[in-house]
């Protein structure tokens, strides 16, 4: 290295790099990592006047008040609740969607559905929150409206006032803006199949069903098996925004998620310590359960994430 | 790791020939073969297809023929995808409005000086991260590609900003995301892409990094460029937990989407509407007011569709990219 005769030239360049990325050092440490020592408050009495410094260590004492804590188990149900209907029907509904898109016999009609498809994406919690309210309305609601011209029901239901519906309601608000974003992966998974293999199926005498099930869907797994790992350990971060946007003091029981449990107790309250102790458990179990599909993946000799 | 270049085209989805199609069909499609199953198969999928477009179109288009009906006239119901009762009285009360008229400034300057600062920052990290000669790159990457799995949570991150000084103050909508670790995999992935030789070249001229990067490295990334900066510039739009959480004490700071979060909120309590209805102009309703605003906050997002078309697709397939 010293015997290089540019030597003196690289650790000019090396120099120049070096002061430029010292900006870059500086600002994760600060907005990204700073905060974590912001979990010692979890272990502690924590009062912003004595600080993260002589604030008194008080163990395990925050964890075992969440435990003992009925709002707290509550929301951890429905936030796995909420979690897991939109993990299957996440999971389902975009492949679904790319197979049925990729049988459409023209072209136009093709890219015309899927264009219309992504566009919910793009728009915000707030609006996706304000067209549920308008169609599930009492007074005109969309909804309403079809289920009484179909003489299926008597009077407007009051979809959002009913615990009973409301994490189908989230579950369907999420499929609505996100379906046609997520299939995108499996429509490129689909193209990438060799389409000899449709080609001779259909020789064979394999009908459209068949060649999905036999052809497509195999062809399909490992997109399907990656992202669902990836998905499962997000299982418990689906739950914030729009709970909190549609949710009301009617279906308070089912609505609240750990996400909104932090903001309530640690925000709201100021309950600094009880609010990142819940963020701690949320981010923990996400990891349990990263851990856990990859070695189910693993085990069953499939691809994995690492 | 896979290359950009390579990659995004080979989606298809871009579909630029229809030939190359979205799915196996177009490949395998045998008109002539077509039996009583694939005919039954075709005709409900079709249906399907026009059902789903209905879902997602019919709110949207009900939601603008809304924001342009008489208030008072949409209350009795029926309004599909005309207005009954035009107007425009519905905009007019919107934009006149003080606090939206602010909103929206802050919203347009957020996105604007958020989406620029942070691809430019980004863009940079990412160019000295793609040097081969520099030490330290995989130390820096990983501290970078840490922060996509691990946070320090709502709390902290809360109180550490609040130290910082960034509560009530505008620098909280742009310095958070300024260098997202995502973007700069995606940026560094295309970097390392391009040929040696550039750089080489201009640095035998005499050339320091930074002419390099912004003259040279800079402009050759304009497709993932243009990818990343839309991403961003949609989540700068359409961000308000960040308004309501640091900033919702200062009305000169309030974003278009925070307004219309508190319109939502004052739609929902319908029963105090009939009230407020009396004192303001005769013909608006909360309702009509809030399907106004929402039209207004996703204009940008429509208008730029057709850009978002062209590049998310590829945004998304380099999204496959592991480190």
């Amino acid at each position: 290295m010293f015997r290089d005769p540019d030597f003196g030239k690289k650790l000019k360049n090396q120099k120049s790099l070096l002061l430029l990325s010292i900006p870059f050092v500086v600002y994760v440490l600060i907005f990204n990592y700073v905060p974590l020592f912001g979990w010692i408050m979890a272990f502690q009495r924590y009062k912003p006047r004595d600080g993260l410094f002589h604030s008194e260590f008080i163990g395990l004492e925050n964890f075992k008040f969440l435990f003992r804590n009925s709002d707290f188990i509550m929301d951890v149900r429905n936030t796995l609740a909420m979690g897991v209907i939109n993990l299957v029907l996440g999971t389902i509904c975009p492949i679904v969607f790319a197979i049925l898109l990729s049988e459409l016999r023209f072209n136009l009609g093709k890219r015309v559905v899927q264009t219309i498809s992504y566009l919910p994406h793009f728009l915000s919690m707030i609006i996706l929150t304000g067209i549920a309210f308008d169609v599930l309305s009492m007074e005109n609601g969309t909804i309403n409206n079809l289920l009484l011209g179909l003489g299926l029901v008597d009077k407007p239901v009051q979809w959002l006032a009913e615990p009973k519906y409301f994490w189908w309601i989230v579950a369907f608000a999420q499929r609505w803006k996100e379906t046609g974003w997520d299939s995108i992966i499996y429509l490129a998974a689909i193209t990438s199949i060799n389409p000899d293999l449709y080609e001779a199926a259909s020789i064979d005498g394999a009908g459209r069903l068949r060649r999905i099930w036999h052809i497509t869907l195999p062809g399909l797994k490992p997109t399907i098996l990656i992202l669902l790992i990836m998905n499962v350990g997000n299982v418990l971060n689906v739950g914030f925004e729009l709970q909190y946007l549609l949710g009301n003091d009617l279906v308070r029981s089912v609505s609240e998620t750990i996400d909104i449990y932090v903001l309530n107790y640690g925000i709201g309250k100021g309950n600094y310590a009880i609010g990142t102790a819940a963020g701690i458990f949320k981010s923990v179990v996400s990891i349990i359960l990263i851990v856990i599909a990859n070695t189910t993946a693993k085990a069953m000799g499939e691809e994995s994430l690492y | 790791m896979a290359e950009l270049t390579k990659t995004a085209p080979a989606s298809g989805m871009e579909n630029k020939s229809p030939s190359k199609g979205v799915g196996a069909n177009t490949k395998h499609g045998i008109m002539s073969r077509r039996t009583k199953g694939d005919i039954i198969f075709d005709t409900l999928n079709t249906i399907f297809m026009i059902i789903f477009t209905i879902t997602i179109l019919y709110p949207l288009l009900n939601m603008v023929a809304v924001s342009f009906n008489d208030g008072l006239d949409a209350l009795k119901g029926g309004i599909t995808l005309v207005p009954r009762v035009f107007t425009l009285k519905n905009y007019e009360t919107v934009l006149g409005k003080q606090n939206m008229f602010t909103a929206a400034r802050v919203s347009v300057l957020r996105t604007v000086i958020g989406t620029v600062s942070s691809t430019m920052v980004t863009a940079l990290l990412a160019y000295i991260l793609s040097r081969k000669e520099f030490l330290f790159k995989k130390q820096l990457s990983l501290l970078y590609v840490i922060t996509m799995y691990v946070n320090g949570g709502l709390i902290p991150v809360f109180l550490v900003y609040k130290n910082l000084g960034l509560t009530n103050s505008f620098l909280v909508y742009v310095l958070p995301g300024l260098v997202p670790a995502f973007s700069m995999l995606v940026l560094r992935t295309y970097m390392n892409g391009l040929p040696d030789s550039l750089a080489e070249s201009a640095m035998m001229d005499g050339a320091g990094h930074l002419t390099i990067f912004i003259k040279i490295i800079f402009p050759l990334c304009m497709p993932v460029i243009a990818t990343v900066a839309l991403f961003t510039a949609v989540g700068q739009w359409n961000s308000w937990f960040d308004a309501m959480l640091y900033n919702r004490m200062n009305g000169d700071l309030t974003t278009l989407q925070y307004e219309l979060m508190k319109l939502l909120s004052s739609v929902t309590n319908q029963n105090s509407s009939a009230d407020t209805m009396k004192n303001t102009q005769a013909t608006v309703t909360p309702t009509s007011i809030r399907a106004a605003a929402t039209v207004i906050t996703s204009l940008p997002i429509i208008i730029l569709y057709p850009f978002l078309q062209r590049y998310f697709v590829a945004g998304l397939t380099i999204g496959g990219v592991k480190e």
